[in-house]
């Protein structure tokens, strides 16, 4: 089981879906509830290995799996993690349990279909996260977008077939561009589709840049980078509650794991070249969205635009070329995947009850939900970058990696410590606090223990991760150490 | 004993959880007793620490790692010496009284065993802030008390002026953290370290290097304690970010005694003692730090003047007195400034505690117009706080008089650039305090009762838990001072805590003065030399002023505020900083928000090139579509009409 455990971890959610299909209709709704909670927790026990059996001391892949595929066009089924996917694919199998569980009483109709369209995706996006062939990782990043399109389409809000077309469009777009780069790379390198092989093609600069621009239409919509952030408010909004937690907590970090896998070590020279737009559109986002969120009236639009503002960080940390920078960015993504998580899990904790997401139905929400007003409060804290929670260990490194190549940079990034707390804390202050205003809102009831459950668990890897980050930088390390030392050598011919 | 080091905050974290989480379970009693055992385990605990520091044991290692990264080990780990020891003593006795206190106050609250649980979590953060042994740990403690302070602040969630104040209080102490991490990441960048042992000990080997900004060439370490002091000038209220302290009042009252009088807002203090060898290095930084203080010092005991609601009186005198401590760090007299600190603690506890003792039996009135007379009612509120009023005025032999006669001679004492201007100003200061301190007194406690009738039939002294917290804290209050005038004066207090370079060092100029006295001699020598010099007559003034006007003359205040209208307003308005940054910061960005959102992201990315480019996709494709009309003449004429073309082309070759 050692050396295919990434395949069971890709197949086993896709065929436990496919099986979760199969219970048919919503009379066997309970059923299907059970078997998708049996999986997905299976498939995070089974994905705990990944952690434990890891070696840190080297950058090489690990569980690796390869078989020929398209023989033809030299197409492999090439698996394998290093220290920069696993971590990720431990927060895709977490997160779909808490997904599960959201889902729970909430979802009522197509109940199998919904399950099952979630463990797909968790399949999908491991696939993502573990493929090392081009084309393997190009089926399953377009795969991706199926199972979520059809979530907002048909589980979400009332104009979801703009916002569905739009992040159809949106991603889609991107993702060709990143073919064509593929072609070119395979034409290259002498018809070879291997990720690893591209490291170490040298490029001049002129096709580096193209190649580095045809990536980041692919990563930079995914993330997503100013100007191309659009789509994600309007899907956020539109999505189900489950739907909103996936898109934000795991496939926003595809962009960022795209620029590390491709972007980086492939054009190492145009990624040194283009650092300062990175940098620039990072910092645009983390100012220029921060006041964007200010003036939303829609929790979950605010907690949308607070995602594209968190996800700066994400490629400033990565494009200032340093370990702390890097290390800082890929915390900064898991961190985020509980943070945005929970604070979307929060929104629709409301939404279930009152059937609104504008934060001026809701006004005093602690004295009718006192135990839910605690585990908000503590969410928007740790959004709000708080010491202690998660949300600090990213922004910080990013901000201390920052410094060191451009103390400008450090300054504009750390304006999100005034105005991070600025939105979310004026949200706790309009939705938690002050007077009941509504009637409906004096009558809400408190978190349910189910709900409980999955806010604790969030809670409490937020907790975790920032009293003692340590253990999740430690397998980071040589991994970052060796994407840094490869990135700095030139593959100019 | 770092099992002991260890368990000091620990105990305390304990209460916080158990009465915060378990709370309804337990029940009040269960949650005072919880809290309070565990502060009051931390209390004893810091005792044995600080008797084991003064017998020479300090301690600095590491807990654990908390992160690694790019070759720096982020640790969580313990400093112990005379520095924290201190503060950890003042720290757990404050909070000990105040959690007495406590059941008192809030015994009516529904939230009582929230209450208890945020004030054991705020003194976890605080102790951990102040047994830090590195700047990371610093930044959590720091933060973790204002979190407290929000939730506290912000209490009484339901009313409108508190969960503004709470929102204001945090976002005010960001402006100063966004300083302050910027000072940690420059540490980090110059000395590729958190640790302070590691920085302090290569400070002198960076104070040649600089950085040049398009504002010039800057040293490394007046930029790093420039942007510290930041972050020290939001958490203890200097201006231009102290808005926020004035408007914490809101919440409830044993909390405005901990966390804004005693402990959390002298956090800044400490926290430039802390970094006495990185700011000896820097004169420019000292200046400013100076200058700083002064101001606060003067301009906000001047609205403590004018203020009318109790608590307000004593929150401007504690953004003054802040600005007092500040002069002294300015003027390298770090170890005074401690030491004005721990007095602080002591009697601004006791004055915020004993104004809650009057609010209780006011009936949550906090309007000193509609008091009076309370002497004869409350008697042991009234000795307390009269002690509280003459050790904050600066009477001999009141612990007041010793921190801050010492301060006042420090800048005397001092040749920095802007100390000048700090002596006037802390002279001048002298008189406003006993003035302010004083005025309340009279206001509240002499002349006739104002209240309205219902109050007035039930006044009553406060209960034995509300009234001993104040005994005891009156008695530091009057003693304090004299016990630690000596060590603190001759250096030997604080060893090795603090570096004062030789031409910096006022303290050593101060001690010159008393030379070779000590014990007896020493107090008499301090209190003769005291009576002899300015301080103390503009304390005298202030206070046979205040009586004049509130005891005598009870006309004569508002005359002389309507001989000074306008400057009386400016007063009155805080000088208008409120509404400003309202204005300026939070409604300006409000509006660039809207305009961003509005043109910028619908507008523009939206509505040009995102639909723009759909639309332009559909204009074409509706356009060809006409093409496609399905009818066979249509096409067949398409065919000869290209047929023609094509030959056309061939033919004539054009």
């Amino acid at each position: 089981m050692e050396n295919n455990l990434l395949s069971i971890l890709i197949w086993l959610p896709i065929l436990a879906g496919v099986l979760i299909l199969g219970t048919g209709g919503d009379s066997r709704a309970p059923l299907a509830r059970k078997l998708a909670l049996g999986f997905s927790i299976g498939i995070f026990v089974l994905s705990i290995p990944l952690y434990t059996g890891f070696d840190s001391s080297t950058a090489a892949m690990q569980f690796v799996e390869k078989a020929s595929w398209i023989t033809s066009f030299n197409i492999w089924y090439s698996l394998g993690v290093d220290g920069i996917s696993m971590p990720l694919i431990l927060l895709t199998t977490a997160l779909t349990v808490i997904v599960i569980i959201a889902g729970w009483q909430v979802i009522t109709e197509r109940v199998a279909q919904y399950m099952a369209a979630f463990l797909i995706m968790e399949g999908i996006m491991i696939g993502v996260f573990a493929s090392l062939d081009a084309v393997l990782f190009y089926v399953f990043w377009e795969a991706m977008l199926i199972p979520m399109f059809l979530i907002i389409g048909i589980w979400g809000g009332p104009n979801r077939i703009y916002a569905t077309i739009k992040f159809f469009l949106y991603t889609l777009l991107g993702s060709l561009l990143m073919l064509v780069a593929f072609l070119y790379l395979y034409n290259k390198s002498a018809g070879s589709f291997s990720i690893l092989d591209y490291h170490d093609l040298k490029l001049g600069l002129k096709p580096q840049i193209l190649i580095f621009f045809a990536f980041f239409a692919a990563f930079a919509v995914k993330v997503p980078m100013f100007p191309v952030h659009t789509w994600l408010p309007d899907a956020h909004v539109e999505a189900p509650t489950g739907g909103s937690v996936i898109l934000a907590a795991i496939m926003l970090k595809m962009g960022g794991y795209g620029f590390i896998r491709f972007n980086m070590p492939i054009t190492p020279d145009a990624s040194h070249e283009l650092a300062w737009l990175m940098a620039t559109l990072s910092l645009i986002a983390v100012v220029y969205i921060a006041l964007v969120a200010l003036v939303q009236t829609d929790m979950k639009k605010l907690i949308a635009y607070s995602s594209i503002s968190h996800m700066g960080f994400v490629t400033l940390g990565l494009f200032v070329f340093n370990s702390q920078g890097v290390e800082g960015a890929m915390m900064q993504m898991i961190s985020h995947g509980f943070i945005s998580g929970a604070l979307f899990l929060c929104v629709g904790v409301l939404y279930d009850r009152l059937h609104s997401r504008e934060i001026k139905s809701y006004g005093g929400v602690a004295t009718p939900m006192p135990i839910f007003a605690a585990f908000f409060v503590l969410f928007a804290m740790a959004n709000s970058g708080l010491p202690g929670t998660s949300g600090f260990v990213g922004e910080f490194l990013v901000i201390m990696g920052a410094f060191a190549s451009n103390p400008w940079y450090a300054i504009i990034a750390a304006l999100t410590l005034i105005f991070g707390a600025a939105y979310t804390l004026w949200m706790v202050k309009r939705v938690i606090y002050g007077k009941v205003e509504h009637d409906n809102v004096a009558t809400l009831e408190d978190v349910n223990s189910r709900e409980i459950i999955m806010l604790a668990i969030l809670a409490a890897m937020v907790l975790v991760v920032g009293i003692w980050p340590n253990p999740i930088l430690d397998v980071m390390h040589t991994t970052v150490d060796n994407l840094l030392q490869h990135t700095a050598i030139s593959k100019l011919p | 004993m770092k099992t002991i080091y260890l368990a000091i905050p620990l105990v305390c974290l304990f209460g916080a959880i158990v009465a915060g989480l378990f709370g309804k379970k337990i029940g009040r009693t269960g949650a005072h007793t919880v809290t309070i055992g565990g502060v009051a385990i931390a209390f004893l605990l810091s005792l044995v620490v600080y008797n084991d520091v003064r017998n020479g044991n300090t301690f600095n290692g590491a807990l654990y790692n908390w992160a690694v990264s790019g070759g720096v080990t982020m640790q969580i780990g313990f400093l112990i010496d005379q520095l924290s020891a201190t503060m950890m003593v003042i720290v757990t006795f404050v909070s000990l009284m105040v959690h007495i206190y406590t059941i008192g106050y809030m015994h009516e609250d529904p939230g009582y065993q929230r209450f208890f649980s945020y004030i054991s979590l705020f003194t976890f953060a605080m102790l951990m802030l102040v047994m830090s042994n590195n700047f990371l740990q610093l930044f959590f403690g720091w933060e973790a008390v204002g979190l407290v302070s929000y939730l506290l602040i912000g209490f009484w969630y339901e009313k409108d002026t508190a969960i503004f104040a709470n929102m204001k209080a945090f976002l005010v102490n960001r402006v100063g953290d966004f300083g302050f991490l910027l000072g940690i990441a420059a540490v980090l960048y110059l000395f590729n370290s958190l640790d302070y042992a590691t920085v302090f000990a290569a400070a002198e080997s960076h104070s040649e290097a600089t950085v040049t900004s398009p504002f010039g060439e800057w040293s490394w370490i007046t930029v790093i304690c420039l942007l510290l002091f930041v972050g020290a000038m939001g958490k203890s209220a200097q201006v231009p970010l102290h808005v926020w302290l004035p408007d914490s009042m809101e919440g409830p009252t044993p909390i405005s005694a901990l966390i804004h009088a005693a402990t959390m807002v002298t956090a800044g203090i400490f926290l430039v003692a802390r970094m006495s060898p990185l700011f000896e290095l820097s004169e420019t930084a000292l200046s400013f730090v100076l200058v700083t203080g002064a101001t606060t010092a003067f301009f906000m005991a001047l609205i403590g003047l004018v203020q009318n609601d109790i608590k307000r009186v004593v929150a401007y005198s504690t953004l003054s007195q802040l600005g007092y401590m500040t002069v002294a760090l300015g003027v390298s007299a770090y170890e005074v400034a401690i030491f004005h600190l721990g007095t602080h603690a002591f009697f601004k506890a006791l004055l915020f505690l004993g104004a809650g003792s009057v609010i209780i039996a006011m009936h949550h009135e906090q309007d000193m117009r509609k008091m009076g007379g309370l002497r004869a009612l409350m008697p042991i509120t009234y000795a307390t706080m009269f002690i509280g009023s003459l050790a904050l005025a600066g009477i001999p032999p009141f612990a007041g008089f010793f921190s801050k006669d010492a301060i006042i001679e420090s800048v005397h004492f001092s040749g920095l650039w802007g100390a000048g201007y700090a002596y006037i100003a802390v002279l001048l200061g002298v008189f406003l305090t006993a003035f302010y301190s004083f005025r309340l007194l009279f206001m509240t406690f002499h002349g006739n009762n104002r209240a309205d009738e219902h109050t007035r039939l039930h006044l009553d002294e406060s209960p034995k838990v509300v009234t001993w917290p104040l005994i005891l804290l009156a008695i530091p209050s009057i003693c304090a001072g004299f016990i630690f005038f000596g060590p603190v004066i001759n250096g030997s207090y604080f060893g090795e805590a603090i570096l004062v370079k030789p031409e910096h060092d006022v303290v050593a100029a101060l001690a010159n003065v008393y030379q070779g006295k000590e014990g007896f001699g020493l107090f008499l020598a301090a209190v003769g030399h005291g009576i002899f010099a300015w301080p103390f007559w503009l304390a005298i003034g202030g206070i046979v002023f205040a009586w004049y006007c509130y005891c005598k003359n009870l006309a004569l205040p508002g005359k002389i505020a309507a001989a000074f209208g306008p400057l009386t307003r400016i007063v009155e308005n805080k000088y208008g900083i409120d509404q400003l940054y309202q204005k300026l910061f939070a409604g300006g960005s409000l509006v660039l928000g809207k305009f961003f959102h509005r043109y910028a992201d619908a507008g523009l990315i939206d509505g040009v090139l995102v639909n723009g480019s759909a639309k332009t996709v559909g204009f074409i494709s509706r356009s060809i579509r006409g093409v496609q009309t399905g009818r066979t003449f249509d096409y067949a004429f398409a065919m000869i009409f290209g047929v023609v073309v094509l030959i056309s082309v061939f033919v004539w070759g054009v």
